[in-house]
């Protein structure tokens, strides 16, 4: 066992740790974040995506150990300070961009990279982004328009209903 | 997974060290590692991250004007950074997807040399210089075969050398589950000629075809391809294409290839 | 104009906020204290004698709690299958004994042989690395027609062979249809696979099992679409449970699609061993394991044959499908097949002779059931082909010949025993011609094929059975179980309501619809009515979420409670305005007595009935809570257009949708937005089905799509924007509501028009080709243009 020492959502935080803990696990079974979701074991459904220093990273496939003094974000993070839904999450919410709700805060999370990086980001470059992450509900018809429409650009306008 | 002990030393020389322990490993981005001990596919004592080695970090220009490219440097960092070699940092840009770009490295791709990933190809086609801890390895030496290198026990790839060509394109038709090539190819237009090397298809991994390269370095153009093909009896044949289907796609590619890179 | 609220309103989803936030309460986020992980040992042999597992090494391992073997729970029921067919002969279908852990055999990749209960899971595998198995490798059955040969190897030695049933659909039609394919002008005919699918939710499945010792008490956690029907089965049929001592919950639910329908060893494991064990013990099961222990969906080889006069009239059709069951009978896989399927096959038209034969397999595979659809996609798939195979054999227009042979006049009884009560074929095929540009195709294509592209319009229609009942009706059809729904409303002192169904949302924002029903019923706001379920000590009997029957079946109950409270309110409202009860009206929340302006406000109704000081105790209770159980006269009949716009590029055999529009109807709509999306979901899968997914073992019986590195999820990059329209609108006739459903038509409406969209690409080229199996990949589409 080691500690690792990390900030998560701007607190402190530390645990020990064996070797093969992943930061998912970490983050789920000490830290009770279960808000990441892990939906595979193969490193492609992104339902466990974080960020670590500022980027988008699957959580499932990352040591707890490599975040030891890094700076994390997770999706209890996003709200607004007062509680109220962030831009993003209020753009998948009035854009019906979540059913099930289970790969969603990857979403959210990958949304939130992509708009750092993109901010005006066009739908083919929206759907090339979300080659990491998989969705089984929503077709990501809904999911591409919460996007659009949370970079402040016109969702109605990329296709009819 | 297995439990194992966790080490992130900061050089070159503590790394090396430390894998010199019994059943140590090296730890690049993990984007396929990790995976592999899920399943319990390996079982070392000890995980090396490179990831805290600053002289393994980065982007440069070395003095003969190829890219130097640090080996724990991860793919998005080479998309965003390589832009003196415009083919290379596009084949990182597509590699995995964007939260596998911002761990995966090249040092851990070329190490373990999967037969379907990009940057052996790449590396390949470019006639890159694989630099280890402890010597200089020519591409065409570096790779034997699917998840073979010339790599030794505990050597690990410390930087890439990419002399940049005048043209290059790498055109990567994608499996459609991983999403890793089925079949890519990557072209490489050098003043002594083209070079041409395909990943995805063979069941020797990552190779140079040689009867286009001749072609093309005659004359860069996609007709140049016409009547060329390769044989899909060598190549792998599953349920996403069989040997003939990968063996047609290595000539769509290449042309496809030359006529972006022209 | 849309409305804000209510029924017809496009309310956003109040379930969102805390999936957005990273609250929800799945079952992996439950951690009871003192629990203990299982790691289940699975078979990695497709067909095996087990001859012994030795776990005497394994149990003295760290942190091993205790080790389960087949010999266990040799005491233990069978895991039960839900519906009994009865073949074409009368003989009823063969069902093999299906354990919880193997014992004797192993009979699919994937079977559970023993369970390992450690403090951790990472030391339960490694104890189950230190059992030994000692299993002897039998042959293999995949192939289903391999598997009917004589002689063939048994996947259960205690039954005379691998055929579950032989079934004739319906027997009578048999001699009638054989004679109209003598008679015809032209025969179509058509060989097609349909593929076998992993339905995938993001979610992988999950059992958390307790239990109190002081009060003899079970709880089990799971990650189901029907906690009662998990109660049912495994407490009456496995384990020997009370149902008084046996609560399920399955709080939210990351996705369905049917696979969570069914009741699994993993649960009755966990609910076992948290009494064995004393101790609450939990299964979560990786991404990898449910592929090899979800059950998979599909996978029937058909032929079919469509008969016609010289007029191009249907004028008989005929089917002989081969349908694999794996190696057990999962819950409900002999109706899939069968009645799902079966009953299905009229599609729109009114085809007068139909006769369905269905062979029931069992093979060395995964179980196959339920994925959303179940049966439907499979009858509209072939139909939707054959239709449109014929139409190029003739020449004609490929709706022109559809719309000929339309069902027109409602009510309609099929000869395949189902009687549509309402539909209009013709207005949605209408609206989709008005959306999809069919004119400007021509040109589309050409400046495809000016891009070195091929360019494919392909169009089908379907119809599909949802809320499948009545109960007594599926009781001769060999369901082993009721398809009502339960609902109880609960209305507080102060107003507000709690109403508790026996539907389960996994996805569908029940929490949501179902609130804007009941407040546009009384005229409250939606925020005043919380929606309970999940849980079998809160809500009634239920049978849960699957076949879209959620607001048809579940809704309707709802509305049925509802409506006792609203005329026991009345009674109250009567008695405190002073006024004969047939005076009192109610409207936007407040009781009113007609033609006057006394009124009272549903509130003070409300805490009358609690606080009944005021109040008619001599001729109603107190209290204002209502349950009511709706079991439905008859299916349901969605039925839609839909049409997809593909290129394909000749080079590489890649398929790309260029555009896909959707016109269904639904009958009335009570959330516009969750419709859409639903419709959006199952195309997803539709298309995923079509052009992607492929679920597929080698000739040993080992799955070589056993993860996402092989199973080709569909991605956003893999799929276009869609154009939906639910704007026809036949209401069902027989349900409050009016409502039909609308969770699988997607994923039953798209396939076909799929691939007849690529054999138009293709043919427009000169390409001989009439059919590709899916799913369409590139190799297959490349392949199938040599």
């Amino acid at each position: 066992m080691t500690q690792v020492n990390m900030t998560v959502n701007g607190k402190a935080a530390s645990g020990d740790v064996e070797g093969r803990t992943l930061l998912s696990s970490f983050l789920r079974d000490q830290l009770k974040l279960t808000g990441t979701h892990v939906g595979c074991d193969t490193s492609q459904c992104g339902a466990c995506v974080v960020h670590v220093d500022g980027v988008a990273v699957k959580s499932c496939t990352m040591l707890a150990a490599e975040a030891d003094g890094a700076e994390v974000a997770t999706i209890e993070g996003q709200a607004n300070p007062d509680g109220s839904l962030n831009v993003i999450q209020q753009a998948f919410q009035d854009h019906h961009g979540l059913q099930c709700g289970f790969c969603t805060p990857g979403m959210v999370m990958s949304t939130a990279a992509l708009l750092k990086d993109n901010p005006k980001p066009t739908e083919t470059e929206v759907r090339a982004y979300l080659e990491g992450n998989i969705c089984r509900c929503t077709g990501y018809h809904n999911i591409v328009k919460a996007i659009m429409a949370a970079s402040g650009q016109d969702a109605g306008a990329i296709a009819a209903e | 997974m297995y439990n194992f002990e966790f080490e992130k030393p900061e050089t070159v020389a503590d790394a090396v060290a430390a894998l010199g322990a019994e059943d140590a490993q090296a730890l690049g981005g993990g984007q396929t590692l990790i995976p592999t001990l899920k399943q319990r596919l390996a079982s070392p004592s000890t995980l090396v991250s490179l990831k805290n080695i600053a002289e393994m970090q980065g982007v440069c220009k070395g003095d003969d004007g190829s890219i130097c490219i640090g080996g724990a440097t991860n793919h998005a960092t080479v998309a965003a950074e390589a832009g003196d070699y415009p083919a290379l940092a596009e084949t990182a840009a597509h590699i995995g997807d964007p939260a596998v770009r911002n761990r995966g490295t090249i040092g851990g791709s070329l190490a373990n040399n999967d037969p379907s990933a990009c940057y052996p190809a790449a590396a390949l086609a470019s006639g890159a210089t694989i630099v280890t801890n402890s010597r200089e390895i020519a591409a065409d030496d570096y790779f034997q075969g699917m998840f073979t290198t010339a790599l030794e026990e505990g050597e690990i790839v410390t930087e890439v050398r990419f002399p940049v060509p005048e043209k290059a394109n790498y055109q990567k038709f994608v499996q459609p589950a991983s999403r890793f090539a089925l079949v890519g190819v990557f072209v490489a237009k050098y003043s002594d000629g083209v070079r041409v090397a395909i990943t995805g298809a063979s069941n020797d991994g990552v190779f140079r075809w040689a009867e286009a390269e001749a072609a093309l370095s005659a004359n860069f153009a996609p007709e140049a391809l016409d009547g060329l093909s390769l044989s899909g009896d060598d190549m792998i044949s599953d349920l996403h294409g069989t040997g003939a289907y990968r063996a047609h796609l290595c000539g769509v590619m290449t042309k496809r290839a030359v006529a972006a890179a022209a | 104009m849309p409305k804000d609220g209510g029924i017809g309103a496009s309310s956003k989803r109040r379930e969102d906020v805390r999936f957005l936030t990273g609250v929800g309460n799945y079952t992996d986020d439950i951690n009871i204290h003192g629990q203990a992980h299982v790691f289940f040992l699975r078979s990695d042999m497709a067909h095996g004698t087990i001859n012994s597992v030795d776990t005497s090494a394994a149990s003295g391992m760290p942190g091993v709690v205790q080790i389960f073997t087949g010999a266990d729970f040799e005491a233990v029921g069978s895991i039960p299958c839900g519906w009994q067919v009865t073949d074409k002969h009368g003989e009823v279908m063969q069902e093999p004994r299906h354990p919880v852990l193997a014992h004797g055999k192993v009979r699919h990749v994937g079977e559970p042989i023993a369970a390992v209960v450690a403090e951790t899971l990472e030391q339960a595998r490694d104890a189950a690395e230190a059992i030994k198995l000692d299993i002897s490798e039998l042959p293999a059955v995949v192939d289903m027609k391999d598997a009917l040969k004589e002689g063939a190897t048994k996947v259960h030695d205690d039954l005379n062979n691998n055929l579950c049933y032989d079934w004739g659909f319906v027997e009578e039609n048999k001699a009638a249809t054989d004679k109209a394919f003598e008679d015809a002008a032209h025969v179509t005919t058509l060989e097609l696979v349909n593929n076998r699918l992993v339905a995938n939710p993001m979610e992988p499945r999950v059992a958390v099992g307790d239990y109190a010792r002081g009060t003899d008490e079970h709880t089990l956690y799971t990650t189901s679409q029907n906690p009662h029907v998990i109660r049912l089965l495994m407490g009456a049929f496995v384990l020997g449970i009370p149902e008084h001592k046996l609560r399920v919950v399955a709080p939210d639910v990351g996705g369905g699609f049917g696979t969570k329908i069914f009741h699994y060893q993993e649960e009755a494991f966990c609910t076992f061993a948290a009494k064995a064990c004393n101790r609450p013990v939990k299964w979560t099961s990786s991404r990898s394991e449910a592929f090899v222990s979800d059950a998979h969906g599909r996978d029937h080889v058909t032929k079919i044959e469509l008969a016609l006069d010289a007029d191009n009239n249907f004028t008989a059709l005929r089917t002989e499908t081969h349908a694999n069951m794996g190696a057990y009978l999962s819950t409900f896989a002999p109706s899939v097949p069968t009645w799902l399927h079966g009953t299905l096959m009229a599609g729109n038209y009114k085809t007068p002779l139909i006769y369905v034969n269905v062979k029931a397999v069992f093979t060395n595979t995964v179980p196959v059931d339920a994925y959303r659809g179940a049966g439907r996609p499979e009858a509209t798939f072939q139909l939707e082909r054959v239709v449109d195979k014929a139409a190029r054999e003739l020449g004609v227009d490929p709706v022109a010949l559809r719309r000929q042979n339309f069902i027109t006049e409602f009510p309609y009884a099929t000869p395949v025993a189902v009687e549509y009560d309402t539909g209009d074929y013709h207005a949605t095929m209408d609206k989709l011609e008005s959306m999809i540009d069919r004119d400007g195709f021509a040109a589309r294509r050409a400046e495809s094929e000016k891009n070195g592209k091929l360019r494919g319009l392909g169009v089908n229609c379907y119809i599909e059975a949802c809320g499948i009942a009545p109960s007594n009706l599926v009781g001769q059809l060999g369901a082993r179980a009721g398809l009502y729904e339960s609902a109880t409303v609960r209305v507080n002192a102060t107003g507000g309501l709690v109403v508790m169904t026996g539907s389960h949302s996994h996805g569908q924002g029940h929490e949501t619809s179902f609130a804007q029903v009941v407040a546009d019923m009384i005229g409250i706001d939606e925020n005043m009515v919380e929606i309970v379920h999940g849980d079998t000590s809160k809500v009634p009997m239920g049978m849960g979420t699957y076949g879209s029957r959620s607001l048809a079946v579940g809704g309707s109950a709802m509305v049925r409670a509802t409506e006792k409270i609203i005329n026991k309110a009345k009674k109250i409202a009567s008695h405190l305005l002073e006024a004969s009860e047939g005076d009192i009206e109610l409207k936007d929340g407040a009781f009113s007595v007609a033609g006057t302006d006394k009124s009272v406000a549903w509130g003070d109704v409300t805490l009358a009935a609690y606080v009944p000081h005021n109040y008619p105790l001599e001729d109603i209770e107190p209290g204002l809570e209502e349950t009511a159980f709706y079991d439905p006269s008859n299916f349901t009949y969605p039925s839609g257009a839909y049409a997809c716009e593909v290129e394909v590029d000749p080079d590489t055999g890649k398929v790309t949708i260029e555009r896909f529009a959707a016109a269904d109807d639904f009958g009335n709509i009570v959330n516009p937005m969750i419709v859409t999306g639903q419709v959006h979901g199952g195309l997803a899968q539709g298309i995923g089905q079509a052009l992607l997914e492929n679920c597929s073992y080698d000739e040993n019986g080992q799955l070589l799509s056993a993860s996402y590195m092989d199973y080709a999820m569909p991605r956003a990059d893999d799929l276009p924007m869609f154009d939906v329209d639910h704007s026809c609108q036949t209401p069902c006739t027989h349900n409050p509501l009016g409502v039909k459903g609308c969770g699988e038509a997607g994923a039953i409406g798209s396939p076909p028009s799929v691939v007849n969209a690529v054999v138009d690409a293709l043919q427009s080229a000169g390409k001989d080709v009439t059919h590709i199996d899916m799913p369409l990949s590139p190799d297959r589409v490349w392949a199938a243009m040599q």
